[in-house]
């Protein structure tokens, strides 16, 4: 087992070796460690480190290295991501491949400074003008962000889209032992710029958007095909199914030992990925389910309408309820979770589905 | 009979300028200065957002479009990842000035070594000629219909005169397409930034005083008669931050 790593310390090395080319950003708690860290890391292998004017700028001068083909990161918290909107969907836009780090906090506006998980219709939907998605990573743990630092930039180049990794305040303030992976040298991408003009769709010119939408619906169903990753257990014969991501999926994990060890038939689904949502895990639920609960941490509850749609689509022969119990924001704790199943089996909490 | 001038090999198909506009005048002469310094198979365009953008049609070269007002951003990107490109950001005075006025004074700020080409025609061509921060006092726009109020909106902006005293940056000019005299000063103004870019000198600044006879509603005589009498006087032509010599 590897040292005590910062969560944000151990992704911004594992960026690093992901090989990351230019990172651009602006100070935002609680991700500011990514870019502190960076400042110094990425002059050291060659790598270029910009403290931009704003997250504005940062994210447009993502967009500037993408277009040459090389890896770019960005990261920023709430209300910095907001900023961000425009340069993702213009990088989506293009067709450009990058990664952008979103460290949440709760709250709308200038929010607060705590881990939450309220930016999860943003990051699944989109965010910005227009009809793209961006594949949405949601590691629970420091390891699990660390090994998908690579897949973020893999997945990001085989489709030719944005991915998100969503992590939350909580993951990159806390400590945990960590391995961290090997260097990568990635190539430059061959449709990058280089001046010679040997690529030649960038830019609004030479565009058919009527071809362009469907390609773009065929993208985005063959990653929802391919790439939807989870961790689950115990539903082949649970009664009740929590859905939780990040680090509530964690807490509920311990939750659902607990209740099965107490002999209350419930198992859980942990998405890995958030966008595309495994809908695929939900194929292997029990078919007289009585019920999805959605854990997660925000005020008014979000996933609960990916759970809701997950169960819609799989369970076909009838209304499966969804219950939601959002924790507001830091991590619900294992007893939150058991209170809440109670409350929803004697009817106190009503199914919001 | 005059020989015909050979038109750059990156210039390819026709761009659709307004009649009389000034946008054609300096895209030639960019092509001309990058074929002269051997960098036009070694170009990258940021383009801006408005009329600026139509330049993309028309070259055979790497562009990105990027979002308004951004270029200075997006160029950083581009040539920190690739400083042996030449990196041009080609933009209009809405763009560059206004939307963009901080990516634009931060980008001149690090001295970044990438060219920025700023049309100015004192409006916002192609969304139909509203007030920008260049619009001349008085000046009836879409959206200065009594004529442009400094008092409430501030005083037209001299972008290269504040980067050239302000700023340590590598080259700042100003020119105008107004007449041939103009037309080849305009054009050792955009060599010599290509060239402070090429030797890695840094931040360089071209602005142009451009007409744009559509949205002033003046034939393109009369259009390029106001630029003469009217906005040179504010807007004086020639270098503010002339290079070192090499
Ligand atoms: C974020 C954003 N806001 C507004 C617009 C609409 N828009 C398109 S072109 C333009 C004006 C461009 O004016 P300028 O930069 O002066 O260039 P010109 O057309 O005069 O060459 C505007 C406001 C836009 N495309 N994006
Ligand atoms: S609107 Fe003005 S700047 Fe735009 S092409 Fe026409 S004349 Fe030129």
């Amino acid at each position: 087992m590897g040292d005590m790593m910062k969560g944000n310390i151990a992704i911004a090395e594992a960026a690093v070796r992901a090989g990351v080319k230019l990172y651009a950003g602006y100070p935002i708690t609680p991700s500011t460690e990514i870019m502190e860290y960076l400042s110094k890391r990425l002059p050291e292998v060659g790598a270029s480190f910009i403290q931009a004017e704003s997250e504005l700028a940062g994210i447009n001068m993502v967009m500037g290295a993408a277009s040459c083909g090389v890896r770019a990161l960005t990261a920023s918290s709430g209300p910095g991501i907001s900023l961000k909107q425009e340069g993702i969907s213009c990088i989506s836009d293009e067709e450009l491949t990058c990664v952008v780090i979103n460290v949440v906090r709760y709250g709308n506006g200038l929010g607060t400074l705590y881990s939450a998980q309220c930016d999860y219709h943003r990051e699944t939907r989109g965010g910005g003008n227009g009809d793209y998605r961006c594949i949405v990573l949601s590691p629970g743990s420091i390891q699990e962000a660390v090994d998908l630092m690579a897949t973020a930039y893999e997945l990001a180049e085989k489709y030719r889209i944005v991915t998100v990794m969503m992590t939350e305040g909580a993951l990159g303030q806390m400590m945990e032992p960590c391995d961290l992976p090997d260097f990568i040298e990635p190539e430059k991408l061959p449709w990058g710029m280089d001046g010679k003009y040997s690529y030649k769709k960038i830019g609004i010119f030479d565009r058919n958007s009527m071809t362009e939408a469907v390609d773009l619906n065929k993208k985005h169903d063959t990653i929802k095909a391919n790439e939807q990753r989870w961790e689950d257990d115990g539903l082949e014969d649970a009664d009740y199914v929590f859905v939780a991501y990040g680090l509530p999926g964690r807490s509920v994990k311990g939750a659902v030992r607990e209740l099965r060890e107490e002999g209350h038939k419930v198992g859980f689904i942990r998405p890995i990925t958030t966008w595309p949502f495994p809908i695929k895990a939900f194929e292997k639920v029990n078919r007289d389910v009585k019920g999805f609960i959605s854990v997660e941490a925000n005020a008014t509850g979000q996933l609960i309408d990916d759970v809701a749609l997950a169960a819609k689509e799989t369970v076909k022969d009838r209304n499966v309820p969804a219950y939601c119990l959002p924790c507001v924001y830091g991590i619900p704790s294992i007893r939150f979770t058991k209170e809440g199943l109670g409350k929803i089996i004697n009817g106190e909490i009503k199914e919001r589905y | 009979m005059a020989k015909a001038r050979k038109v750059p090999a990156i210039i390819d198909n026709p761009m659709s300028f307004c009649p009389g506009c000034g946008h054609g005048i300096v895209i030639r002469l960019i092509a001309e200065c990058l074929e002269e310094l051997g960098q036009d198979q070694n170009i990258i365009f940021a383009l801006g957002v408005g009329c600026s953008s139509l330049l993309g049609g028309g070259l055979v070269t790497d562009r990105l479009h990027c979002p308004h007002g951004r270029a200075g951003a997006v160029a950083t990107g581009m040539k920190r990842v690739q400083p042996e490109n030449t990196i041009v950001a080609y933009q209009g005075d809405g763009d560059a000035y206004s939307i963009g006025i901080a990516e634009s004074i931060n980008a001149a700020y690090r001295n970044e070594n990438f060219t920025v080409i700023t049309i100015n025609n004192t409006n916002y061509g192609m969304t139909g000629g509203q007030m920008s921060w260049t619009t001349m006092p008085g000046q009836v726009t879409t959206t200065s219909p009594l004529g442009r109020d400094c008092e409430t909106t501030g005083l037209p902006l001299r972008f290269p005169e504040l980067v050239a005293s302000q700023f340590d940056v590598a080259y700042a000019a100003r020119g105008a397409v107004t007449t041939p005299k103009n037309v080849k000063k305009l054009k050792k103004y955009i060599w010599n930034g290509l060239d402070a870019q090429v030797k890695g000198e840094g931040y360089s600044v071209i602005e142009v005083l451009s007409p744009c006879p559509t949205n002033w509603k003046m034939t393109p005589l009369k259009a390029m008669e106001r630029i003469e009498t009217e906005l040179i006087p504010y807007y004086p032509l020639g270098e503010f931050k002339a290079r070192k010599e090499n």
